[in-house]
């Protein structure tokens, strides 16, 4: 039964691995405007001219 | 009203206005206006085209004269505006109400096909925001808004950049906190199951592993996210008040000592869970609490009306930009056509028709004589004037209104919300209750005794109760803001349920502004409107441009003389007929016409024939009749800073004594706070500048206006014009939502009953804990917003 202390080690590893990208993402200012890459992903580089017309 | 007209519809390609006298027709496109057109060409001649390609009519119009950006060359002034800059590139955000759809953001993002200079846009939608980024040698400031202004995107640029303050000041890492919290409360959460469900006693190592990991979690809860409460409960304990952050700050410190405590010693598993659950839950109701409109702001004052700097002439004559703060009495300034004089000035040059609806109230632009001190605040329409400065921009008429003791003091006076009231009462109680435990187990167990004080801090931590006042509040402002109704902040619902004066303003609010509505009274056959329209047509005289506008697409008829006696009317010589146009003095024929007087009036005489008038009232808003309504439960008042003369119109809907006008900013601010020294709640809605002060007085200051991104004063909230003839459901709204959260207090303290009738015998199992702070705030939160939705649809909001 030892092995859950290598289990849990890992679990909270991994755990502490989420909670850091999240802080990263959050420095990095990737939660800031959660709203315009909701549009933006709409948007093609070069639509047809006669498009939703 | 008007002549029939043989045009179809045709919206403007470009802003999708209907293209109503004359529409200008280019590549086969119609277009409203001038504006439209031009930006239609830039565009097409840049290959952005596609512009128009994912919405139609994405464009906003663009007939009004955009201001002039020279200003922006000066260098102070620039220096302010920038975000950063060095000697290769700069970086600036502006903020362009004009932004609304996925349109807007293509473009504003593919500014580099317009100008090479800028390599970097980036939009923020619901700021409305963009983020420029430009190469120094190749641009500037100055020719980066010109370029915004040309493709219809007019930066708002002004001394106080509200908006861009508030994205930068809240940075108190809640959402950090909050991961955090949860991170802890996961783990610990999962390391406490096998305690509950029992560990057989060959395995006893693990629960002290499990126990030391617990304690390890929790050192995080307490001294990064839980440090706001301790922090606040000490600030209010040395200020002696008894606030809500205490019993939780008590509470949590509780938790963690008494996990410590048996973790180390080996007595039991402690309440880790418990105690990560409490802060997390709480950490997400204040989350919750805070709301941020992004694009709209409640801090603005004349700062954000008035311009950035204005056009200073020196002696030998030149012109150039000043920043607003450095102008100096004598200096002279010009202030062109929809400019705002900025400064209390003398006239010493032009004809001054000065708009100072927004300042005083009055609807009529005013003439002013050469000589003759303007008033700042005043929007100047017609011709450039140049004006000399008699007091600096802080010391004006209307400025000085912001020194006044309402705008200093902070907002704590203001209605205590309930929780803060309650809270007092129940940290003594619960207090009385833990030492009454300790003090009764003592004489016989001094072990029992301990258990019985910290369980009952512990059980009764008022966790549901901070969370019923924020879950609620914050369901009942997304009611309201679908409501076009906008609050400040939670704590202005609880302050709406206990108005008990109404006061409006006039102009603006019970009217709409800028929208008057001209009634012709007497018949005037196809000819006399000719003959009229062409008099009219020849001033500049704001009514009788009102006139020209009511028979808009008559046909102009030559005269051959035109005399205008300022103040009077006007006489115009045409085919041999005298028109004459004017006040009641002016036009001396012998009429018996009975004077409406309910607004402003222009009597029509041609060869000395009395032919009608025309009446010109301010448009009220609908559904007035909700003053009404409201007059029956509170006391409703009537201050504008207008003249009488539309008493009579007002008094089917206010109480004719209960209507006071002509009334200064300062005399508005008085009266308010005369009310309130009689123990009144005073709510005051209004729109301009002038009622800034009374906002700021009032205990409740709302801000109409008709488009939430123009410029509104400092304000609590911030109500659209269409939703005024809510407001009396939106009272009984928040009556509502503050029953609900008295029912959800008695849930939250029977929960705490039944958890206190386990605590004080000291037998406090850690499992009842961790159940019943989880499910009693479930319930509060489920309680809460189920109830508000349900008072909301009773209330058809």
């Amino acid at each position: 039964m030892s092995i859950i202390y290598f289990l849990i080690g890992c679990s909270v590893l991994l755990a502490l691995l989420f909670l850091g990208a999240f802080f990263w993402a959050q420095r990095s200012g990737q939660n800031d405007d959660l709203y315009t890459p909701s549009m933006r992903i709409l948007l093609d580089d070069e639509p047809e001219e006669e498009e939703k017309k | 009203m008007k002549d029939s007209s043989i045009l179809q519809k045709l919206h403007c390609y470009h802003c999708g206005n209907d293209c109503e006298a004359e529409y200008l027709g280019f590549d086969d496109k119609v277009f409203c206006c001038n504006g439209c057109r031009e930006v239609y060409s830039v565009l097409s001649q840049s290959g952005l085209g596609n512009y128009y390609a994912y919405n139609q009519h994405p464009g906003a119009t663009k007939d009004k004269i955009s201001p002039r950006f020279e200003y922006l060359k000066e260098p102070a002034i620039a220096r302010d505006l920038i975000d950063y800059t060095d000697d290769k590139f700069t970086i600036v955000t502006f903020y362009i109400p004009a932004i609304h759809c996925s349109s807007c953001i293509w473009l504003l993002e593919h500014l580099n096909k317009l100008d090479p200079a800028i390599y970097y846009s980036r939009v923020d939608f619901l700021r409305k925001q963009v983020n420029i980024r430009f190469d120094n040698q190749l641009s500037s400031l100055y020719s980066t808004v010109q370029l915004l202004d040309r493709i219809g995107y007019e930066p708002l640029i002004s001394l106080q950049d509200v908006i861009k303050k508030q994205t930068v000041g809240k940075k108190d890492n809640l959402i950090k906190k909050i991961a955090v919290a949860g991170f802890c409360f996961g783990n610990v959460m999962l390391l406490s199951f096998p305690e509950y469900l029992g560990i057989s006693s060959y395995e006893q190592s693990f629960r002290q592993f499990f126990g030391f990991l617990n304690l390890a979690f929790c050192l995080p809860i307490i001294l990064y996210c839980g440090t706001d409460y301790f922090r606040s409960a000490w600030a209010n304990l040395k200020n002696r008040v008894l606030n809500i952050d205490f019993p939780l700050a008590l509470g949590i410190a509780v938790l963690f000592l008494r996990t410590a405590f048996e973790v180390l010693t080996h007595n039991g598993s402690g309440f880790a869970d418990t105690c990560c659950g409490l802060v997390f839950f709480l950490l997400i109701g204040k989350l919750v609490q805070r709301k941020t409109y992004y694009h709209l702001s409640f801090e603005r004052d004349y700062r954000s009306f008035f311009p950035v700097a204005v056009q200073v002439t020196d002696v030998k004559g030149t012109e150039h930009s000043v920043p607003l703060a450095e102008i100096k009495v004598g200096q002279r300034i010009l202030i062109r056509n929809n400019e705002i004089i900025p400064a209390d000035a003398i006239l010493l040059k032009g004809d001054a028709k000065v708009d100072f609806s927004f300042v005083t109230g009055e609807s009529v632009p005013v003439n002013k004589v050469l000589g003759e001190v303007v008033y700042a605040g005043g929007r100047q329409t017609g011709e450039a004037i140049e004006l000399e400065v008699v007091k600096p921009v802080s010391q004006s008429y209307l400025t000085r209104l912001w020194n006044n003791e309402a705008f200093t003091r902070t907002q704590e006076n203001r209605t205590k919300t309930f929780s803060e009231k309650v809270s007092k009462y129940f940290t003594i109680v619960l207090l009385l209750v833990a030492f009454g435990s300790l003090f009764f187990w003592l004489p016989t167990d001094f072990h029992r005794a301990l258990a019985a004080f910290t369980a009952v801090l512990i059980i009764a931590c008022p966790c549901a109760l901070a969370l019923s006042t924020p879950f609620t509040m914050s369901a009942a402002l997304s009611i309201l803001d679908k409501n076009l109704f906008y609050l400040k902040n939670t704590a202005v619902v609880e302050q709406l349920a206990h108005i008990d004066t109404i006061v409006f303003d006039k102009t603006g609010t019970i009217t709409i502004a800028g929208a008057d509505k001209i009634t012709l009274h007497g018949a005037v056959n196809p000819y006399q409107k000719q003959l009229l329209y062409s008099t009219c047509a020849n001033s500049a005289h704001p009514l009788s441009r009102l006139i020209c506008q009511y028979w808009e697409g008559t046909s102009r008829l030559g005269t051959h003389s035109y005399s205008e006696i300022p103040g009077m009317g006007i006489s115009a010589g045409i085919d041999s007929h005298l028109v004459e146009v004017g006040s009641r003095l002016f036009i001396k024929g012998g009429f018996a016409a009975k004077s409406a007087a309910d607004g402003t009036e222009v009597y029509l005489q041609i060869d000395h024939q009395y032919i009608g008038y025309f009446s010109i009232r301010q448009q009220y808003r609908e559904g007035l009749e909700i003053i009404n309504e409201l007059s029956n439960k509170y006391n409703v008042f009537l201050l504008s800073g207008d003249h009488g003369h539309e008493r009579d119109a007002l008094s089917t809907i206010f109480n004719p004594d209960l209507m006071f006008f002509e009334r200064s900013p300062q005399d508005k601010l008085d009266f308010i706070k005369n009310l309130q020294s009689r123990g009144r709640k005073v709510m005051m809605i209004g729109d301009g500048l002038n009622d800034a002060g009374a906002l700021k007085q009032s205990d409740l200051g709302i801000a109409i206006t008709d488009n939430v991104n123009n410029f509104s004063p400092g304000s609590d909230a911030i109500l659209d014009g269409r939703a005024l003839s809510r407001l009396p459901q939106f009272f009984k709204f928040s009556k509502n939502t503050v029953s609900v959260i008295y029912c959800s207090f008695c849930i939250s303290l029977s929960y705490n009953v039944v958890g206190l009738s386990y605590a004080v015998s000291g037998r406090l199992s850690p499992l009842i804990a961790a159940i019943l702070m989880p499910l009693s705030t479930v319930t509060i939160i489920s309680f809460t917003s189920i109830a508000t939705h349900l008072a909301a649809k009773r209330r058809k909001l």
